[in-house]
């Protein structure tokens, strides 16, 4: 007994995901067949999740991770992130390996700023995310989503290559999920969206300000 | 088509205009149509590596090096004329070999004259 409704078959994922009104079905009928159906979206996003050039940069215990995921026995080669790159005009992604002090914090902040649109940041290992062990101390930035805004978080201390190969392939299917138009485009397509963040300056006991509020607010306490 | 032998050149001549002009209108096209161009203070700067540049580039520095830099002629001219000269040495007539002793004559002069101002010396 046959079920009348297509349904998307899953032997065989599509290379494209669908888009416009073609079914998933019809367009694996058509692929097989030698004709690929896609949309412009699908075919920039597609591009772009495979071709990540990450801005060549280490901070603490966790770029040892990720230059290990970089060689031949991790090899972050395979999902076409390998170009990391010493200038941050030509970088699309910022792994934030490590631990950021409150005197790296204002510098990472800036190379964020000079990344060109789209950019996205990883949070890479538990200082990254919140300061991790030094979270209690005195000179260590409680996280760098209080500052700029972080796409993947990787926990971990330290992450392992593959934690860090997985948050890569994470922040692949959210680049591939990225729309070009519409209410929910993404962040780099909104002429009014900020691409600089404001960068904090030396105080006299902490950075001031000590986070933008823009992108993060401290987490309510839960209610009873 | 006419065959002119060099009229392939013309083809690769508008292959090479069309192909960055057609990626540089690409490109204009995107940014029109869905990227907005999101310049700012810390993008257009000119140093990139975190810091914030400091300073004025417009400084005044000793040329002290090209005292050094002719010095060096001497020894590259010496070895760019010693090597044919010792590969031509037993076929030289005497002419030719008073000429190339003399020549070397003047390099190493200029090098024992530099020596005694004392030109070898950093300072």
């Amino acid at each position: 007994m046959s079920d009348p409704a297509p349904t998307p078959s899953p032997a065989a994922p599509a290379p494209f995901p669908a888009a416009g009104n073609i079914s998933d079905t019809d367009r694996e009928d058509l692929r097989r067949h030698g004709i690929l159906m896609t949309s412009m979206e699908e075919l920039y996003n597609w591009g772009r999740s495979n071709s990540i050039w990450p801005l060549q940069f280490g901070l603490a215990c966790c770029a040892i991770e990720m230059i290990a995921a970089a060689t031949a026995r991790f090899d972050i080669a395979r999902f076409g992130a390998e170009i990391f790159r010493p200038s941050p005009r030509q970088a699309d992604l910022m792994i934030v390996s490590g631990t950021v002090t409150k005197k790296m914090a204002p510098l990472v902040v800036r190379l964020w700023n000079q990344m060109p649109e789209p950019k996205y940041c990883i949070a890479m290992g538990a200082c990254a995310i919140s300061g991790g062990p030094f979270k209690q101390g005195y000179n260590v930035l409680k996280g760098i989503d209080r500052f700029i805004p972080v796409d993947i978080y990787i926990p971990g201390c330290p992450p392992r290559p593959e934690a860090l190969l997985n948050g890569l392939v994470q922040l692949q299917k959210k680049i591939k999920a990225e729309k070009l138009t519409g209410p929910d485009a993404a962040r780099h397509t909104r002429p009014e969206a900020p691409s600089e963040f404001p960068i904090p300056v030396y105080g006299a006991h902490d950075l001031e300000p000590t986070k933008n509020p823009a992108v993060w607010s401290p987490p309510s306490p839960p209610s009873a | 088509m006419n065959d002119h032998p060099y009229g392939f050149l013309a083809l690769f001549l508008g292959v090479a205009l069309a192909f960055p002009l057609i990626m540089l209108a690409v490109a204009w096209l995107w940014v029109r149509c869905f990227q907005p161009a999101k310049p700012g203070v810390s993008k257009n700067a000119t140093y990139e590596c975190g810091l914030e540049a400091s300073g004025d580039p417009w400084i005044q520095f000793k040329a002290h090096y090209y005292l050094y830099a002719i010095l060096f002629l001497i020894f590259d001219v010496e070895v760019l004329f010693l090597l044919p000269f010792a590969v031509a040495f037993t076929s030289l007539s005497t002419g030719a070999l008073f000429a190339m002793l003399l020549f070397i004559l003047l390099l190493a002069e200029g090098l024992v004259w530099s020596w005694q101002r004392g030109y070898l010396e950093w300072k």
